[in-house]
């Protein structure tokens, strides 16, 4: 596993031209629910404005590893999260960090577009901010602004901003909630999912802002389509679920390296189909 | 490299995300502070609503503590005399009453409360709306008119008072409830689910009774528990129509005078003898033992079932 990752970091594949540390980096982590292990020892580096993929089956612990990094664990009875997870350097768990404040700076966007069903447009944008006690107006509508567009939602909202959330379209709401997590400026982005409930083309649109928006933020992405993962990813961690139901990491590489030389054998098993 | 990165402008992103950052924090002190005062308000709130609760049982406890003996809750009573005021014997035959009352009013209600939620939710009709006025309005009415009713339509007949007339007082009572119950049991079970019984070509009548109304059981039977536990402690329709003020017999007829826990109470602190003064806490606490044990129990089930359900 780190044999990988020192090869990825060699051919500069991890972070591209130069090495730059990791934004964040999983060092044995653990999670389980009331002592049953759901994810065990899963150590990888997520490099800076790049988009690192979780693949595998159902049940393998990638929307459990990617929950416990903004810690929506904390709200399930008898979740425990153990090993290290370091942004920048400091432990989200132990490193003294305001469960809030991570939060805000590692978003997340849902598999089923999830806009406040009460608000507006508007209010859904700046929620975050406004949660996170900005009053200023002209703060509100200059993020607003920039998420909306880097959203590729400015030109059809931008005119009816005190619109409903409800009248959008299913993509327009994602692409809404991606909008909503932008504004808040986190440098984290994690996406469950993200493209599971729309259609080919709103997928499609949404893959395309993807890549767009990696100069902005970092993204983590679980996702069960494998083309996805290939399309947009730069790195990939495949995991698979262990005898005992706990979901281990099989191999993490650079996406081109997953797809077309893997190491492991039941990688190469996964990635044409074979299984899962 | 770190010349060119210094003499770039100033990316309005990371320019914003810099502000946002310091307003964040900055306010982090705030929020947390109003939060933890919330959950002080929350906490307070709480503490003031257990208190009466906690006063009333320590009360009950205190005081009729020490009459909850074996003969206590066995033998029959036994009225005071000039020579032999403290001698007041069990309440057997009234704990046995009120099961059984509580019993025959639940065998009433349930099946129609089941019928009845169950028409609630599947058949949006006229009909089903004037029910549905009907349940809530019959959720309303005073306990005691409901006494009144059964006491004009099955004591006047009768020409006695009855076990039954009072279980009939008291499914009255509880059916509203426990509709209520079932229809929101019923409710929060997924369309998904129906409509995954009604595609493999199960009649309607199938799908509810052998997917929904399992899927529902949680919540019905804790429902329906509550209503029970409820119903068991009413005590002013039960002083019209159940009449043996002073049984002291084991007479288990339904359709003869029982005694019951409720207006054993209500007669024991109208007592004219110290003694059945002070017995009157007794039978207090043995109705709020039992009371409890069906809440608790109706919590024990729904979570297993529910945890079963999760599985």
């Amino acid at each position: 596993m780190n044999d990988s990752l020192d090869a990825a970091i060699q051919d500069g594949a991890v972070v591209g031209e130069f090495v730059t540390d990791p934004l964040l980096q999983l060092r044995k982590v653990n999670v389980s629910f009331s002592g049953r292990v759901a994810v065990r020892d899963v150590s990888f580096d997520v490099a800076p404005n790049k988009i690192t993929a979780l693949i595998g089956p159902s049940g393998s612990g990638k929307t459990t590893i990617l929950r416990s990094l903004n810690r929506l664990h904390d709200l399930t009875k008898g979740a425990k999260v153990e090993g290290d997870l370091l942004l920048g350097g400091v432990d989200i768990y132990k490193g003294g960090i305001a469960t809030m404040l991570l939060r805000s700076r590692i978003g997340m966007v849902f598999q089923r577009p999830n806009p406040f069903p009460t608000l507006s447009i508007y209010d859904n944008v700046v929620s975050g901010l406004r949660f996170n006690g900005i009053r200023k107006k002209s703060l509100l509508d200059e993020a607003a602004e920039s998420a909306l567009i880097s959203a590729a939602l400015w030109d059809s909202v931008s005119s009816r901003m005190k619109a409903h959330a409800s009248t959008l379209s299913g993509g327009e709401q994602q692409r809404l909630c991606i909008a909503r997590a932008l504004a808040v400026e986190p440098e984290i982005l994690l996406m469950d999912e993200p493209t599971s409930s729309l259609d080919p083309v709103s997928t499609q649109r949404i893959e395309e802002l993807m890549t767009e928006l990696k100069n902005r933020v970092t993204m983590i992405i679980v996702t069960h389509n494998m083309q996805q993962a290939a399309r947009v990813s730069d790195n990939c961690a495949f995991l698979l679920m262990a005898e005992d139901r706990a979901g281990e990491l099989i191999e993490f590489a650079p996406t081109s390296k997953i797809f077309h030389d893997p190491s492991d054998p039941r990688t190469v098993d996964y990635v044409n189909g074979r299984f899962g | 490299m770190s010349d060119l990165l210094n003499t770039l402008p100033p990316d309005p992103i990371y320019d914003r995300r810099e502000k946002i950052r310091a307003i964040t924090a900055k306010t982090l002190r705030r929020r947390t502070r109003l939060s933890q005062l919330f959950v002080g308000a929350i906490s307070t709130t709480l503490v003031i609503a257990l208190v009466p609760l906690v006063l009333v049982l320590y009360t009950i406890v205190q005081r009729g503590g020490s009459d909850l003996t074996l003969a206590f809750v066995t033998k029959l009573p036994q009225v005071p005399t000039i020579g032999q005021q403290n001698a007041i014997g069990g309440i057997g035959n009234a704990i046995v009453g009120t099961l059984i009352v509580a019993a025959m009013a639940a065998a009433m209600a349930i099946p129609l409360s089941l019928i009845l939620g169950l028409y609630l939710v599947e058949m949006n009709t006229r009909l089903a709306r004037i029910f549905r006025g009907g349940v809530e309005i019959l959720s309303g009415i005073p306990s005691i008119l409901l006494g009144v009713f059964a006491y004009i339509f099955i004591v006047i007949p009768q020409h006695h008072f009855s076990a039954f007339a009072a279980s009939v007082a008291l499914a009255l009572l509880m059916t509203p409830v426990i509709t209520k119950a079932v229809e929101t049991a019923i409710r929060g079970v997924p369309d998904a689910v129906t409509e995954a019984g009604l595609a493999l070509g199960a009649r309607r009548s199938v799908v509810a009774r052998r997917v929904v109304l399992p899927a529902a059981r949680p919540g019905i039977i804790t429902g329906t528990l509550l209503a029970l536990a409820r119903a068991m402690g009413e005590t002013a329709p039960l002083l019209l129509i159940i009449g043996a003020t002073d049984s002291s017999t084991w007479d288990l007829n339904p359709f003869h005078s029982m005694s019951a826990l409720p207006t054993l109470t209500y007669f024991y602190s109208n007592s004219s003898f110290p003694s059945q003064h002070r017995a009157a806490w007794g039978v207090a606490l043995v109705l709020v033992v039992l009371v409890l044990i069906l809440n608790v129990t109706s919590r024990l089930i729904s979570a297993r079932l529910s945890r079963r359900a999760q599985a």
